[in-house]
């Protein structure tokens, strides 16, 4: 099987579906977290995807898009987790069901 | 020429008016000030009133008048004013001396009594209303005197307030000489109509002078006739005289003041003051209004003479002969003896409160009873209450020649007797002066002769507090006739303004011998009826009255007065219960109805305009607002606060985005 967009794009989509489902179904806020970096790496994987089998496919471009989006996503994930702990620290719990202060 | 006080006349009605407004406040405790104050007052006022008398003795037909004007609105102007003359003269000293005695009686007779400072109160203000009324000038002054003398009265007879047969009485008193006081305030305001002023003397456009009487003519009957019944309910004439014996309620002095020198003697006095009105248009001094006063007199002098026969109280005794004694007044004044009546009203003044003063003096004595029938022998026990109220006694019944009421009444016979239009007055009055001295035979028989029965076996003399104001009235009696003897009429003369001379031989009057055979075939009768009453008698109790024994449907007839006030219970009275009652229920079911009708029209509306706002106005704005609730708890149900719906909510956007993108492209 040759490597196509198409297989790309399915795994990507693939990831991105795997990571929403993670994110909107699992309880545990790291979980969550974790769905997110999966959704975000789905992004990144079709930017590279696009770059690489687009009309002009010269290094750097695509692969500083990802970096820049990696990096990103790192900072994200450092503040996202930074929540969780201070979020811990208040309710004593991270299971987003009981998070439920913001209801309307 | 005029003296000080004859133009300071107020100032004799003011002094007992300020004495009784000192007295009310003083407190309870301060009797022996109170007294003091009271008599202070009274003695005061007697003082200004011989000085007031005085200098209408400078010429005949003296008369002197001070007119004020009291308020004025628009064009009329309401004078007042007062007046002196020999008929206001006479009065305040007769009223204020009399006055006196009564006061200084008080003192020992309400020694024992908690309001004592009130009963003074109330005395001088009573006194201070009657001199108001003798001087008053004006129609309307004298009227409103009359009425604080009402009043005055009532709050006397009403005296001793928890009895409540006092209280009934003092309310029977007021509301009686009302219904008279109406006929009184008719007649002046007629007279006001017609005359344009109530000034009796307005330097000749007074009512009562040639220039105010000229304008009345033929109303002239009427207004008197009205005034009149102002008369009637004040000096208890027929048929309003029923609050007279009731008064009997109040303390003693109370009853000697009222019967002697104020309230019924402002009867007569009203008459004899406006005489002229009554004399309009007179044919040989006859006119229809003076007819009425006669027949009036006559029906109440004999009418009350007889009651006073089967009476057993002893004030009520002497209270019917003070309706009969005023009976005859009125028969004087119609007759034309004006000044025959007021002499009688004067010497009655005396005589009657020196009775009322003795039967006081006997009450206390035998304290507290006022039965004649369980009096008897009192002669020994209280002998200067004897002597005293003897001459009281002879007075009223008419001896002649010491006593001051035989002249006068002397001079009545004679006033009748000459009367044009019928002589039957003539003979109804010979009769009731029988039956006086029969009546005060038998009084006096009861209470002082004879053998002492239940009540006063522990009698005494009453302290001298109250004998000297007897013993005064005894002598005030007897030497009172010195001024009425045909031989020397000076009291006459004073009052008519003629020239008197002195002529012994006028003394002896056929008139004389007519009322000396008529007082002893009174006292005579009056002896044989009742020599047994006071003997001791074992078989035969001292409680049956011989007459009672002799005639039974006669005595109770007499006895229980007539019937007459059965009589009002059963028409007057029960007419105007009636007439509450028929008041009361248009008042309940018309009116009320009426009300109540309009009342649930305005519910109606009520309700309508009720049901318009709430069901419609209301209804939309509870709609509105309910929408909007129903929106914000849609609206707030998205917000879980459930993050992973947030994002789920985001997928599924996104989602249908790209849906529709593919679907567009």
């Amino acid at each position: 099987m040759t490597p196509t967009l198409q297989v790309f794009l399915i795994v990507s989509a693939a990831m991105f579906s795997i990571g929403l489902l993670a994110a909107l179904s699992r309880r545990h806020a790291i979980f969550i977290l974790i769905g997110i970096e999966m959704m975000l790496a789905a992004a990144n994987l079709n930017f590279i995807a696009f770059w690489r089998f687009g009309p002009q496919h010269q290094p750097p471009i695509g692969v500083m898009i990802a970096l820049f989006s990696i990096a990103i996503a790192a900072a994200e994930a450092a503040v996202g987790l930074a929540m969780v702990i201070a979020v811990y620290r208040h309710y004593h719990t991270t299971n987003v069901d009981q998070l439920d202060q913001l209801r309307g | 020429m005029n003296s000080w006080i004859v133009s300071h006349l107020w100032l004799i009605p003011a002094v007992p008016f300020a004495a009784s407004l000192i007295i009310l406040s003083l407190s309870n405790a301060r009797r022996k000030s109170a007294a003091a104050l009271a008599l202070f007052g009274q003695a005061l006022a007697l003082a200004l009133s011989i000085l007031a008398f005085v200098p209408t003795l400078q010429f005949p037909g003296f008369r002197s008048v001070q007119n004020f004007t009291w308020f004025t609105f628009g064009e009329e102007t309401l004078r007042l004013g007062f007046v002196l003359d020999p008929l206001a003269a006479v009065m305040l000293v007769m009223i204020t001396l009399v006055g006196l005695c009564i006061f200084l009686f008080s003192v020992g007779y309400m020694a024992d009594d908690k309001n004592f400072t009130r009963f003074f109160a109330y005395l001088s203000f009573f006194s201070g209303a009657m001199l108001g009324l003798v001087i008053a000038n004006s129609l309307l002054l004298l009227f409103i005197f009359w009425e604080l003398v009402g009043l005055a009265s009532y709050l006397l007879i009403g005296f001793w307030i928890e009895k409540p047969t006092a209280a009934a009485a003092a309310k029977k008193a007021f509301i009686t000489t009302r219904i008279g006081d109406m006929g009184f305030f008719l007649g002046m305001l007629w007279l006001y109509g017609r005359s344009g002023t109530l000034l009796f003397y307005d330097g000749g456009s007074g009512c009562l002078e040639s220039a105010g009487l000229a304008m009345l003519s033929a109303s002239a009957t009427f207004i008197a006739l009205l005034i009149f019944c102002g008369a009637v309910g004040k000096s208890g004439q027929f048929p309003l005289h029923v609050w007279l014996p009731d008064a009997m309620e109040g303390p003693t002095p109370v009853s000697a003041l009222i019967h002697a020198a104020t309230m019924v003697a402002a009867g007569v006095f009203l008459v004899a003051r406006v005489y002229p009105l009554f004399s309009v248009g007179a044919i040989n001094g006859v006119t229809p209004s003076l007819t009425v006063v006669v027949w009036i007199g006559v029906t109440t002098a004999l009418m009350a003479a007889l009651i006073a026969i089967a009476q057993a109280d002893i004030k009520r005794i002497l209270a019917y002969s003070t309706v009969s004694q005023l009976g005859l007044m009125m028969v004087s004044l119609g007759v034309g003896g004006v000044a025959a009546g007021i002499m009688h009203l004067l010497a009655h003044g005396f005589f009657k409160a020196l009775l009322f003063l003795g039967s006081g003096s006997v009450i206390h004595g035998c304290h507290g009873e006022q039965d004649i029938r369980k009096m008897g022998g009192l002669r020994r026990l209280m002998p200067v209450t004897f002597m005293t109220y003897a001459a009281g006694m002879m007075a009223l019944s008419g001896v002649p020649f010491f006593f001051s009421g035989g002249w006068t009444k002397e001079e009545i016979l004679h006033a009748t007797a000459h009367w044009p239009r019928s002589h039957a007055p003539y003979y109804l009055i010979l009769a009731g002066v029988v039956l006086t001295a029969l009546y005060m035979t038998r009084q006096i028989i009861y209470v002082f002769f004879g053998y002492t029965r239940a009540a006063a076996e522990r009698s005494h003399e009453s302290p001298r507090v109250m004998t000297i104001p007897l013993i005064v009235l005894a002598l005030c009696t007897i030497f009172f006739s010195v001024v009425l003897t045909p031989a020397w009429p000076w009291l006459h003369g004073f009052l008519t303004g003629e020239p008197v001379h002195f002529d012994i031989t006028h003394l002896i009057q056929p008139m004389l011998f007519v009322s000396l055979v008529l007082v002893s075939s009174g006292v005579g009768v009056g002896y044989w009826i009742y020599r047994k009453a006071g003997v001791q008698n074992e078989d035969r109790a001292a409680e049956i009255d011989p007459l009672e024994y002799a005639q039974p449907a006669l005595f109770r007839f007499l006895a229980n007065k007539m019937w007459i006030d059965e009589l009002y219970d059963r028409t007057v009275i029960a007419f105007s219960w009636m007439g509450a009652r028929l008041s009361d229920w248009m008042d309940r079911y018309l009116w009320d109805g009426l009300v109540r009708g309009f009342g649930a029209i305005g519910q109606l509306f009520g309700i309508f305009t009720t049901s318009v706002d709430e069901r419609g106005i209301n209804a939309g704005v509870d709609e509105t607002t309910a929408g909007a609730r129903g929106l914000g708890r849609m609206m707030s149900a998205a917000h879980s606060g459930q993050i992973q719906m947030y994002l789920g909510a985001v997928a599924i956007g996104m989602l249908a985005l790209l849906l529709l993108y593919a679907w567009l492209a």
